[in-house]
């Protein structure tokens, strides 16, 4: 099993996975605490419609979703508030979407291998140009969320006083929008496009389950990403089967098995009784 | 090149496309009007497992779609309101049906073409027997549908009041999502699980712009998915692109310009 | 009597193509504790917006303790109206009112103690020490009101603009928070403003009162402004203040 590290595909895997379960858990943390789960989800449809079409332009699909997903964040984040709420039209923009993407496949590629590694991730054949990038961008975008962290937390609570207190609200909004493509773009390398909930959402669900100090949380959120995606990646290789099935399930499980053990385990999570109902 | 039309797989593609788009449009208007388009997104991402397990099995993955959708739908219709606002909780669940979907899928040797086929559709592939099933089961749907259109648009539109003239809310709930499960279902041959969207929310939700009645709007979706799905195929035949993709652009192509008439006028 | 806090000289606010303000003179005076009313929409929050330099008006002048109105001022502290959160929110009172201290300055807040004292304080002013760790949307509308304020206080403001913090509360509950809000702002000598529909609960603790209608104003003693002939004057239109058992109620304003 130890003579595995030394591949060099492996490394790679593993270098990648690290870093952008981190940048998921801390992205997937405000993600959580906004509610921005939906333009997440959209986001990830996306691209899969930029990965395909990259190989019109003969780039990488890594290349291709960041370009799609970013730009899409970008639309997102600008017309922000107009957003809420429409949920038919942006899911008819996105089949439509998909619907490209399909058509992108069958124009260019003539496997159906190329739609399931971008359908289900594809860690374990990155190649070096696709590690470099992932590594800069997201280590770009550790550092820029670790400058907003204090403001876009206010802003995404408290809004309006954030901005009476001269928080730049809107800007905020569509810095993370875009950080938020990027981060996406990362994770669809890993999990693929289908499979994205797993390493960004739900590490970061988990913990808020679980701990209501934002500190902790996030930490427990990187802990738990890093423990899923290198379960998943080692369980993935021992068992010849997709690592990407490994990360979802390892996720997924953990989540949906909190929610109720937590409840069991700490009642003084909860309001205690002589509180309830009191209206000061 | 209106040859194509005597090839036997063309023709059962038209056939059970219409069958199938007679019932989408049905059970598509009243997911709008129900608020309810999240449960057709999700029954189609558990039918993907399901269909998946089929595979593996080495049954006819409508069958699995069929089970794992029904059960779901049920399940949906009784935690309804529950469920409605827990978004995180939902994506999380559906993930885990997709994650398990690849498993069953990749266990079974030539995964990715099985794969490919669910997520985006194989009308063109479609078996006879394949064709009976979706017409049967569209027929069926479709009556007991008829039948309980009354009730299920009374409760749809005001509920409270529904329960107080003695329409059984809750029942008549849970019953329609078993039909949105069924419809998923024999939907998801023609678009596949990724675009069930354009078949089952596109026509109801184009024609609810441009009509009021109800009525009339379900006739008019009726129209545009049978449309949609004819002219996809029959594009899609000439020009050996994806059957799939013709019927996304033109659902959404029909919501865009009728979008675009509201807001200039 | 004392110096001059709050200065609107000649204030007209046009938002969109809608006259909100027109004419707006008002000269409110530090320590104040001034309650302001008017129907919906007369531009209750749009004149806290204002003071907040949230807006800039179409013209007119207005002065915030001798200076312009700018944005991120911390000499003024805000309380929004209050809107519920999310029962699951993963964030603690502490964490809410910690944002007045310093949510909006870049980076991470390192955990340290000075800090820490400092929102217990404020915490303490409010009476919700007790619940400092408890998540935010757990608590009630009032809690979460107290947070709020506490949250404005953080910077030591002199001016507090408090937005229908009353709004959801039943009249003990307010009366409680009207209590709350005299007694801090007698210790520390700030200028409140606070926004309501209800005059009644705030009687006993308020200097004078603004009433905001027709986008015109009025300002003085509650026995001066809020009368049929003053509001009807201020509204155009006929109104009728009613005094009855200590309490005042204002008919056909709505209209």
């Amino acid at each position: 099993m130890l003579a595995l590290l030394n591949q060099q595909f492996i490394q790679y895997a593993f270098l990648a996975g690290t870093l952008i379960s981190i940048i998921c858990a801390i992205v997937g943390y405000f993600v959580v605490l906004r509610s921005q789960a939906f333009a997440a989800e959209s986001l990830s449809c996306v691209g899969f419609t930029g990965a395909t079409g990259a190989a019109i332009f003969g780039a990488s699909s890594l290349v291709g979703t960041f370009f799609f997903t970013i730009l899409i964040a970008f639309g997102f984040g600008t017309f922000g508030k107009r957003i809420k709420g429409r949920d038919i039209e942006i899911g008819m923009v996105l089949s439509f979407a998909l619907g490209l993407g399909v058509l992108f496949l069958k124009l260019y590629t003539s496997n159906a291998t190329e739609a399931v590694g971008i359908l289900f991730g594809s860690i374990l054949s990155v190649t070096a140009s696709d590690l470099y990038l992932s590594l800069g961008t997201g280590t770009l975008a550790l550092i820029i969320l670790a400058v907003i962290f204090r403001p876009l937390l206010f802003a995404s609570i408290d809004p309006e006083v954030a901005e009476a207190r001269g928080v730049p609200v809107v800007l905020l909004g569509l810095i993370f929008m875009v950080l938020l493509g990027i981060t996406i773009a990362e994770a669809i390398l890993v999990v693929g496009v289908l499979l994205v909930f797993a390493l960004l959402i739900a590490p970061a669900a988990t913990a808020q389950h679980i701990t209501n100090r934002p500190g902790v949380s996030i930490f427990l959120s990187i802990a738990l990403g890093l423990l899923f995606t290198w379960g998943g990646m080692l369980l993935g290789l021992f068992f010849h089967t997709p690592v990407s099935f490994f990360i979802a399930a390892l996720a997924a499980i953990t989540y949906l098995a909190i929610i109720p053990l937590y409840h069991l385990i700490s009642p003084h999570f909860y309001v205690s009784k002589a509180h309830h109902g009191r209206e000061v | 090149m209106f040859e194509i039309l005597q090839y036997s797989f063309i023709q059962n593609a038209f056939i059970a496309s219409f069958f199938v788009a007679i019932i989408a449009a049905v059970v598509g208007y009243f997911l709008l009007v129900r608020g309810l388009t999240f449960a057709g997104h999700a029954l189609s991402h558990v039918g993907f497992a399901g269909a998946a397990g089929a595979v593996l099995l080495g049954v006819d993955p409508i069958f699995g779609l069929l089970a794992f959708t029904i059960i779901s739908g049920i399940g949906i219709g009784m935690l309804a309101r529950v469920l409605k606002e827990r978004d995180v909780t939902i994506g999380i669940f559906l993930t885990l049906a997709l994650a398990f979907g690849i498993l069953f899928l990749f266990l079974y040797q030539g995964y990715a073409e099985q794969a490919y086929s669910i997520l985006f559709g194989t009308i063109l592939g479609i078996s006879t027997f394949n064709v009976f099933v979706t017409a049967i089961f569209s027929s069926i749907s479709l009556l007991i549908l008829l039948f309980l259109f009354r009730p299920l648009l009374f409760s749809s539109f005001d509920p409270e009041v529904a329960q107080a003239r003695g329409v059984p809310v809750k029942l008549l709930g849970v019953v329609f999502l078993i039909f949105v499960a069924i419809t998923v279902s024999i939907s998801v041959q023609v678009v596949g699980v990724l675009l069930i969207f354009t078949l089952l929310v596109g026509p109801a939700a184009t024609a609810m712009r441009v009509v009021k009645n109800p009525y009339l709007t379900i006739g008019l979706a009726i129209c545009l998915g049978i449309a949609y799905s004819w002219i996809g195929i029959f594009i899609a035949a000439q020009t050996n692109l994806p059957v799939s993709f013709f019927i996304a652009s033109l659902s959404f192509g029909a919501y865009l310009v009728v979008r675009l008439k509201e807001v200039i006028s | 009597m004392q110096r001059s806090a709050i200065e609107l000289q000649k204030i007209s606010l046009t938002l969109g193509n809608r006259l909100v303000l027109d004419d707006i003179n008002l000269n409110i005076y530090e320590g104040e504790f001034i309650a302001i009313l008017g129907p919906n929409g007369a531009g209750k929050s749009t004149l806290l917006k204002l003071l907040l330099g949230l807006y800039k008006p179409t013209s007119g002048k207005i002065e915030i303790l001798g200076k312009q109105a700018k944005k991120g001022n911390n000499e003024i502290g805000y309380a929004p109206q209050h809107r519920t959160l999310e029962a699951d929110l993963a964030l603690r009172a502490r964490d809410v009112v910690g944002f007045g201290l310093d949510g909006n300055k870049w980076g991470i807040s390192l955990p340290n103690s000075s800090r820490t004292k400092t929102i217990n304080t404020a915490l303490k002013e409010v009476d919700m020490l007790h619940l400092a760790d408890m998540s935010v949307g757990k608590l009630s509308g009032g809690e979460q009101q107290r947070l709020l304020i506490a949250q404005a206080l953080l910077t030591n403001p002199k001016i507090l603009l408090l937005d229908e913090p009353l709004s959801s509360l039943d009249i003990t509950h307010a009366q409680t928070i009207v209590q709350l809000v005299t007694n801090i702002a007698k210790n520390r000598n700030i200028t409140v403003l606070l926004v309501t529909h209800d005059i009644n609960p705030l009687l006993s603790s308020v200097d004078r009162v603004l009433y905001m209608a027709n986008t015109h104003s009025a300002i003085g003693k509650p026995k001066d402004v809020i009368t049929t002939k003053a509001l009807s004057k201020l509204y155009g239109s006929p109104v009728e203040v009613i005094n009855t058992n200590g309490r005042i109620f204002v008919i056909g304003e709505e209209n």
